[in-house]
C-alpha cells in the first residue's frame, strides 16, 4: 500500500459522505415553496439523463454497438422492463454487435 | 399518504440495483487494479465511497500521486449531485426516521437508490431505506473484490459489453416516467440536449464532466419547475 493512501481515502470518502449526509441530516422540514417541489421532482430525471446521454454513446468498443446497446435499452424501458432485465438485454445487444463487427 | 416500511420490500427493490453494480463494480476492480492500485485499496476505496464516477476519477489521480486538492476538488465537483438527491430524498422520509438512521442511509445514497426510492408511492420508513440499500453496498463490495482479483480470467468483448450496463439502468429508470408525464418527457429532452452541446462544442468540452452534470440538471429542472410546475407532493408522486 502506498504510504499515504490512508489521507488519499479519507479525503475522498470524507468530501463524498458530508456531500450526502448534511442535506439528508439538515433539511428535516417539508419544502412548501413550489418552485422548489417542482425543481426536486424533475431533478433526478434530469440528472440521470444528462449522465446517460451522450456517455452510453462511448461506454462500449465501438460506437455501433453502444447505439445498439442503447435502443434496445429504451425499448425495453418502453416496455416498462425491470431494471435489471433492461440492463441484460442492452449488455446483450452490445456483446452481439461487438461479436458481428469482429467477424466481419 | 402511503407509507412504505418493508424491510423486505426494500430488499426486493434493491436487488436489481445489487446485479447492476456488481458489473459495474467488477469493472471497477479490473480499472483500478490496471491503473495501479492494490487489490486492498480497491476495495477500500468503494468500500468507503460507493459511487462509481467519483471512484473512477480518483484511481488515476491516486496512482500518480497527485495532490489532495486536484482529489478533493474532483470528488467534490463529480458528487455535488449527491446533495441535490440528498435533499430530493429528505422529503419523503417518514417520522419515523431518526437521526443516526439519516447518518447511515445517507452513506449509501447512490443515484440507483436515490432513483429507485424516488420511484416508490407515499414516504419511506426506516426499515424499508436499510432494506433498500442493504444489497447495493454488498454488491458494490463484492464485485470490486472480484474485478480486482479475477478481473484478467473474463475475455475483453464481455468486459466491454458490460460497460453499458449502468446506463441502461438509469434508461429503465428514466423512460416509463416519460411515459407518464409529458414535462418530464421534455425536461429530459432538454437536459440531453444541454449535455450534448457541453460534449460536443469545442471550449464546453473541457469543462469537468461534474459540473456538466450540476450545470445541465439545474438549468433544465429550473426551466420545467417555472413553465409546469407540480402542484403538490401527491402530484409528484401521480407525475
Amino acid at each position: 500500500m502506498k504510504d499515504n493512501f490512508a489521507i488519499y481515502l479519507i479525503v475522498m470518502a470524507g468530501i463524498t459522505y458530508l456531500i450526502r449526509m448534511l442535506p439528508l441530516v439538515l433539511v428535516k422540514k417539508k419544502i412548501k415553496n413550489r418552485f422548489l417541489i417542482s425543481f426536486l421532482h424533475y431533478i433526478p430525471y434530469s440528472v440521470l439523463s444528462v449522465m446517460t446521454v451522450p456517455a452510453i454513446f462511448y461506454a462500449a468498443s465501438s460506437m455501433t454497438a453502444a447505439l445498439a446497446g442503447f435502443a434496445v435499452a429504451v425499448v425495453a424501458a418502453y416496455f416498462e422492463q425491470s431494471l435489471l432485465r433492461v440492463a441484460a438485454l442492452s449488455c446483450a445487444a452490445v456483446f452481439a454487435v461487438e461479436l458481428i463487427i469482429t467477424i466481419i | 399518504m402511503k407509507n412504505n416500511n418493508n424491510f423486505l420490500k426494500g430488499v426486493t427493490d434493491g436487488l436489481p440495483i445489487c446485479f447492476g453494480y456488481f458489473s459495474v463494480a467488477f469493472a471497477f476492480g479490473i480499472f483500478a487494479v490496471g491503473g495501479g492500485l492494490n487489490i486492498a485499496e480497491t476495495l477500500l476505496i468503494s468500500m468507503t465511497n460507493v459511487t462509481s464516477a467519483g471512484q473512477l476519477a480518483a484511481v488515476p489521480i491516486i496512482a500518480s500521486g497527485g495532490t489532495l486538492i486536484e482529489l478533493a476538488v474532483s470528488q467534490l465537483i463529480i458528487n455535488l449531485r449527491y446533495a441535490l438527491m440528498s435533499i430530493s430524498l429528505s422529503q419523503k422520509l417518514d417520522g419515523n426516521v431518526r437521526m443516526l438512521d439519516r447518518f447511515i442511509v445517507s452513506f449509501v445514497n447512490t443515484d440507483e437508490v436515490f432513483a429507485v426510492a424516488s420511484a416508490q408511492n407515499g414516504t419511506l420508513g426506516r426499515k424499508y431505506l436499510y432494506g433498500l440499500i442493504l444489497t447495493p453496498y454488498i454488491g458494490w463490495s463484492v464485485g470490486t473484490l472480484v474485478g480486482a482479483a479475477a478481473g484478467n480470467v473474463l475475455p475483453k468483448s464481455v468486459i466491454a459489453a458490460l460497460g453499458v450496463a449502468i446506463y441502461a439502468m438509469f434508461i429503465a429508470i428514466v423512460v416509463p416516467e416519460m411515459k407518464r408525464s409529458r414535462s418530464t418527457a421534455l425536461c429530459v429532452a432538454v437536459s440531453v440536449l444541454l449535455s450534448c452541446i457541453f460534449r460536443y462544442t469545442p471550449g464546453l468540452k473541457l469543462v469537468p464532466s461534474g459540473f456538466v452534470i450540476i450545470i445541465c440538471a439545474v438549468l433544465a429542472s429550473s426551466l420545467f419547475a417555472v413553465l409546469s410546475p407540480v402542484d403538490s407532493v401527491e402530484d409528484e408522486n401521480e407525475g
